[in-house]
């Protein structure tokens, strides 16, 4: 009993070794329980963003302006599907299934992002969403490129590279609003008023708060702070927004020369919780719309699953 | 004075080719979120993807014919319910997976015939539009045939939809194939594709297919038509109300 737990204690410090000499953790590594947990929550709340951030941005395919714009909404709506199955499946190599995660959201044991359960009214949103929300997962998963578990890593390299170009588009949409008549402009502004501070609460609780921080940047699962990278979105959201002509909704927002950042006022941390609680405007939708369209899937999936058996029977015979 | 008969049989003529495809990219857009997981919500993304590119190919060379100096987005965008050609097949709600897939493998096989007639046309704007999007095609009759197959043969449930869809579509289907004056004129100046020909391979590869899914082929017991002059299902107005909205609600911006 003893001799197994040194046995643990020295696995964990060869272990801890590999983190700190920026080595990769692969499936087949061994690794703490504990950072499987942590990974497996993080991975798989990460891929449930993607997906469930599929519906708000969906809600204006059918809706979209002209038909170039329509072309690029859905495919962005389709690139966020494929983040979310890349990162499936490297949560997946932790030895948890699919449907157990999927479980997990629809019960609510796994989060997703909060922003998410903000509702897009007009079609200005789509552009705030491109730009800010994609921005600010690229601030978060540029820093996670670098993360420790391989899979992970790899899938981020690849998620970036396609949330860099969706920004791009987002902003570039929000630009020809902004440049546009009153009405438009006015579009821009709300949208920008609206998604502002729910995409400064996507970085998490301040660094002093945040349950999973420490042991996550120890084991470099994570490898910025929270605060520092809410920092780097807001600094580099400023002239962006500037160039726009649109107004940040902060009346705190200034730079400060001896810090080199803009400093910014506080988000309120009451609605933040109460979002991630489960109480925000389209917290129930989401989710109710994921389990809806689940279970109305379930006879396709049935019969997919028939007929591959039924087909594999017929082979077996045909070649007995 | 023919030529300019021409010129306007040609350009309702790509109209209504564009009308068709908007009318089914839209359709198979609003499964996107919406599928029976997520690897088809991709798929059938890519479909619609498909879909909306044709149309915007044939808008774009219809607004370069047009008389009014419309755009392409002014045509997508700024015609109403009377206005579109579209055969109405393509404007049918999307219905369930099952309605999906077989209007899908339905149109696919006409889109087959069709567009490799149309590589032929003497027009070659027409011509090459086709040949693009005849590869798309092959590949959309591959994935609809298969779940043609596995709806029909999976379960008793999939296959009661499966059969259920195909009655409430058959009668649809006669308009693919009746050409009226004007695009009988394009088929005679060797522009436009002579659909009635194509009937008797689609009904055989149909049938096929049906055969091999384990599905009835039904009656030809009544049929439909008017897309073509206009005259559309009440589906056709809720649509362009939610694809026309923000062009309607805010006139004349760009975006
Ligand atoms: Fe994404
Ligand atoms: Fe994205």
């Amino acid at each position: 009993m003893t001799e197994f737990k040194m046995n643990e204690a020295e696995l964990e410090k060869v272990f801890q070794k590999r983190i700190d000499d920026e080595q990769k953790i692969e499936p087949k590594d061994w690794m703490p329980e504990k950072y499987r947990k942590n990974l497996i929550r993080q991975i798989s709340q990460h891929a449930h963003s993607e997906v469930i951030g599929m519906q708000p941005e969906g809600n204006w395919i059918t809706r979209a302006p002209t038909l170039r714009r329509k072309m690029v909404l859905l495919a962005k709506v389709q690139d966020e599907g494929g983040h979310g199955l890349y990162l499936y499946s490297s949560a997946e190599t932790l030895g948890i299934s699919r449907e157990e995660m999927v479980e997990a959201l629809q019960t609510g044991a796994a989060k997703y992002a909060s922003i998410f359960n903000y509702p897009t009214l007009t079609w200005a949103d789509v552009g705030a969403i491109g730009w800010l929300v994609d921005g600010a997962a690229i601030v978060n998963q540029i820093s996670l490129q670098r993360t420790s578990y391989g899979p992970y890593a790899r899938a981020m390299v690849r998620v970036c590279k396609e949330e860099s170009f969706h920004q791009r588009q987002g902003y570039e949409s929000l630009m020809v609003l902004a440049f546009g008549n009153a009405e438009q402009k006015q579009m821009a502004q709300d949208a920008l008023d609206r998604w502002w501070w729910p995409s400064l609460m996507m970085f998490g609780p301040h660094d002093a708060d945040s349950a999973h921080s420490s042991q996550s940047m120890k084991w470099k699962i994570k490898r910025k702070s929270n605060d520092e990278l809410r920092q780097s979105f807001v600094d580099q959201s400023v002239p962006q927004a500037e160039y726009l002509g649109l107004k940040i909704p902060d009346s705190n927002l200034k730079w400060n020369e001896e810090r080199g950042h803009y400093d910014f006022g506080e988000i309120d941390w009451d609605e933040f919780l109460r979002v991630i609680n489960g109480d925000g405007m389209c917290n129930r939708d989401r989710i109710s719309h994921h389990v809806k369209v689940h279970n109305e899937g379930q006879w396709v999936r049935d019969a997919m699953r028939a007929y591959e058996e039924k087909k594999r029977a017929r082979e077996l015979k045909k070649s007995a | 004075m023919n030529q300019n008969v021409n010129k306007q049989a040609l350009f309702n003529y790509v109209l209504a080719l564009g009308d068709d495809a908007i009318t089914m990219g839209h359709r198979l857009s609003e499964w996107c979120r919406n599928a029976p997981f997520l690897e088809e919500d991709l798929a059938i993304g890519n479909v619609a993807l498909d879909f909306i590119g044709r149309a915007q190919m044939f808008y774009q060379y219809a607004a370069e014919l047009d008389d009014q100096g419309r755009s392409e987005d002014d045509l997508a965008f700024l015609r109403d319910c009377r206005d579109f050609r579209n055969l109405l097949i393509y404007e049918l709600p999307k219905g369930d997976f099952a309605f999906t897939m077989v209007r899908q493998m339905i149109v696919d096989l006409f889109n087959m015939e069709f567009l490799e007639q149309l590589t032929k046309s003497s027009d070659e704007r027409l011509s090459a539009i086709a040949g693009k999007c005849i590869k798309e095609s092959r590949y959309h009759l591959r994935r609809s045939h298969d779940w043609v197959l596995r709806l029909g043969d999976g379960t008793e449930e999939s296959h009661e939809r499966a059969q259920r869809a195909l009655v409430d579509i058959w009668g649809y289907t006669p308009e693919l194939f009746m050409v009226d004056e004007s695009e009988q004129q394009l088929v005679q100046a060797g522009i436009a594709v002579d659909r009635a020909a194509l009937m008797s391979v689609w009904d055989n590869r149909v049938g096929q297919i049906l055969t091999e899914a384990k599905l009835q082929k039904p009656e030809d017991s009544w049929k439909v038509e008017g897309g073509r002059r206009g005259v559309h299902t009440e589906h056709l107005g809720h649509m362009l109300s939610e694809l026309q909205f923000l062009q309607r609600a805010y006139p004349g911006l760009q975006w």
